[in-house]
């Protein structure tokens, strides 16, 4: 298998509605930014990939056909991947392939979502033959699953609250990030009007317009590049279906084995100690604590105490989401990628005031669905 | 590049199905996974194509995965695309070595919505989707362009459709044409210069198919190998392009390495019958070559499902040892916007 490598990263500056931009605005900035991020221009890129969720949030079908021209993708291969929630993640995951297996030299890889255009809760709420109607969007169909965490974990039931507010107190260092809370705090969070209980207002992400484009490079094209690349160092994704009798949504086992997986190829045995910055999909609090298990940096039931004791914060042991992640971000296509993006800035000494100091290796990771698809990367300072 | 080869494959098409999705990929999966010899347990690699807008809800392709059996979880993505793209990302995820055997799959009912209609909703959503410009009336205006240019004429056309349409009819999904090509002519405009036999059927269907590589080809008795696959895209706006031309096929079969080759078998994932005769023309065909035998989008065309379908009966061809070498196209766009091209044969 042939190394890739990260050698640019680009994004927008993310916000309830960039009515200043196009969808194709849109992507081609955050495109171009990665490419000047690695010094290359339009030309200089072999294949394009690109990923969002539904089609229906901005009501284009099969947008890739549409944006080619803005991702300069003519007379080149472009393909369009999706994973629903996931889809950012696996969308990277497809592109350093198309590097690994020898195929390309540099792919550029592009993931957005302009929830502005459309309505991504009437999206989420269809009527299926012989089903109730849910009309409760993601957070009626989570609040059950993490009500059943907090029963399992006999946790404390200010663990969520302490999640939004570290969050979005990290999201104050990140300038790309949606929100920007100054007054955030226990007690304002505590104050927090509740949405889908347990889940408070305040514990849930926002609704983004925004992308995120990665430059992905071989061997060869990394060493022309003019910054310091992340590398590489495992990708891995995995899927179970949405409903079966003992399916387990708290901890799906398709998590566990995609991080077995992605920590088998990068040579991790021991996530806490070795994973120096990880940012994690958590688009409603709970699910940094819910995470934290299943991906191995805590045991069962064991989740909630790491965020109670700060390991999770920016100066912990082990930083979850030092960008503000999902809760502060929420473009949907998207938000998958700048997990995986934001992983590498780290590795690369790039994160600006969210810097982790002397980061070496960090994970992306993505969800999807009912829990039920997961994407993953580990990225390092080191080449494979 | 790793040898990977196409060692089954199988689909099912219908005017209309009363079946859903689940249903009608757990059909084409049995089918495809018993023809292959191959043990779910030996797939590395699950990959899909399904489009949202023709169900008109998001995740359709969340509820298909019961039809997979993913459990335990496997490792899995899918292509908001014709399933030809499915079965590239399988290619490329074969080529790393650590896996054997991939399952590609797709699936497309065109029944429940106006699929013409539909399509427009792919345009531009600013300067072109608003105005509701249909797939069909699209169509027409490249056919427009190329009997201008005297690349074909309506008769032309019309003996494309009769041909294609009588070599599909044992898929039984589209009313095979019995009317002379004289007839034909003399019947009404759907948009000009296209008449109803020149657009394919909309058909619901499912396709599935196995890709095999190393020690697992080993034991197949008749594989089809992949000996070139590459795919390009055009710029979107139609007054951006020669629609009279395919430079996206041109270039995709130059890099597949399909140029100056002979083929026994072409199957070219056409909708139009002029389509068909300008992806011929862009794949540089000589004369002896069997176009589309199986009828191509004109024996069945389940939106999705058609180009991995033209790969799947390319194949095909090979794997029941009616031709030696075979090339296969697929498309997906307005006006054959992006193109894939495949080149297969036999010998090991």
């Amino acid at each position: 298998m042939n190394p890739c490598a990260v050698i640019g990263i680009g994004q927008n500056k993310h916000t309830t509605k960039r009515d200043d931009l196009s969808i194709a605005g849109l992507v081609r900035e955050a495109a171009l930014r990665a490419l000047e991020d690695a010094g290359l221009g339009f030309r200089d890129i072999d294949a394009v990939v690109i990923g969002k969720a539904p089609d229906m949030f901005e009501g284009v079908m099969m947008p890739e056909l549409y944006l080619a021209d803005a991702l300069g993708a003519v007379g080149k291969p472009m393909m369009r991947v999706h994973t629903a929630g996931s889809v950012g993640g696996s969308t990277a995951v497809v592109a350093s392939h198309l590097i690994t297996s020898g195929i390309h030299e540099r792919v550029l890889t592009v993931a957005f979502e302009k929830q502005s255009e459309s309505d991504a809760m009437w999206a989420l709420s269809p009527r299926y033959p012989f089903q109730p109607p849910l009309v409760a969007g993601a957070g009626g169909f989570f609040a059950p699953i993490v009500r059943s965490y907090m029963r399992r974990a006999s946790a404390p039931a200010d663990v969520g609250l302490m999640v939004a507010v570290k969050d979005r107190q990290n999201a104050l260092k990140n300038p790309y990030a949606h929100l920007h809370m100054d007054d955030i705090s226990l007690d304002t969070a505590r104050a927090s009007p509740m949405l889908w209980d347990p889940i408070r207002y305040v514990e849930t992400c926002p609704s983004s317009d925004g992308a995120c484009a990665m430059v992905l490079a071989s061997e060869r094209a990394a060493k022309l590049a003019s910054k310091k690349p992340a590398w590489v160092r495992g990708t891995a994704v995995r899927s179970e279906p949405a409903m079966f009798a003992g399916r387990d949504q708290v901890d799906p086992r398709a998590g566990r084995d995609c991080a077995a997986d992605v920590y088998k190829q990068a040579g991790i045995t021991d996530p806490r100690r070795q994973v120096d910055a990880a940012e994690l999909y958590v688009p409603f609090s709970w699910f940094e604590p819910m995470w934290l298990e299943n991906l191995g940096f805590a045991e069962v039931n064991q989740g909630w105490k790491l965020t109670l004791e700060g390991a999770t914060a920016l100066g912990g042991d082990i930083p979850i989401n030092p960008s503000g992640g999902v809760l502060s971000t929420n473009p949907i296509g998207a938000s998958g990628m700048l997990r995986f993006a934001e992983a590498a800035l780290q590795v690369r000494g790039q994160a600006g005031e969210h810097q982790i100091d002397g980061a070496r290796t960090a994970v992306g990771h993505a969800y999807g669905g009912a829990s039920q698809f997961f994407a993953m990367w580990v990225v390092s300072s080191e080449k494979p | 590049m790793r040898e990977v080869a196409v060692v089954s494959f199988a689909e099912v098409a219908y005017p209309r199905s009363e079946d859903d999705e689940v249903e009608l990929i757990s059909a084409v999966i049995g089918r495809a996974m018993t023809a292959s010899g191959i043990a779910k347990s030996e797939i590395g690699f699950t990959v899909s194509g399904s489009c949202d807008y023709l169900g008109g809800r998001p995740f359709s392709f969340v509820t298909a995965l019961d039809a997979v059996g993913a459990w335990p979880p496997i490792s899995e993505s899918h292509v908001e695309m014709d399933g030809a793209w499915a079965f590239y990302e399988a290619w490329v995820r074969l080529q790393h070595g650590d896996i054997d055997a991939a399952l590609v799959y797709a699936f497309g009912r065109t029944s429940q919505g106006e699929l013409r209609d539909v399509l427009a909703t792919q345009l531009d959503p600013y300067y072109f989707a608003p105005l509701w410009p249909d797939a069909v009336s699209l169509a027409a205006l490249q056919a427009r362009a190329m009997i201008d240019k005297g690349i074909c004429s309506e008769k032309d056309m019309a003996e494309v459709a009769r041909a294609r349409r009588r070599a599909g009819a044992a898929r039984r999904a589209s009313s095979p044409v019995e009317a002379s090509v004289d007839a034909l002519l003399a019947s009404p405009y759907v948009v000009a210069p296209l008449r109803s036999h020149d657009c394919a059927p909309n058909s619901d269907g499912a396709a599935a198919m196995v890709l095999a590589a190393g020690d697992l080809v080993k034991r197949v008795a008749r594989p089809a190998f992949i000996r070139g696959v590459d795919h390009r895209i055009e710029a979107h706006a139609l007054g951006a392009r020669d629609l009279s031309r395919s430079r996206s096929t041109e270039l995709a079969a130059e890099k597949a390495g399909a140029k100056g080759r002979h083929f026994d078998v072409a199957e070219i994932h056409a909708p139009y019958s002029h389509q068909d005769i300008l992806v011929a023309r862009a794949l540089g065909l000589a004369g002896d070559v069997a176009i589309n035998p199986s009828g191509g989008a004109f024996g069945a065309n389940a939106y999705i499902v058609t180009g991995l379908g033209r790969i799947g009966a390319a194949a095909t061809s090979i794997i029941d040892g009616t031709a030696k070498s075979a090339v296969a196209h697929a498309t997906s766009g307005p006006c054959l916007q992006q193109n894939m091209v495949c080149v297969l044969g036999g010998e090991r």
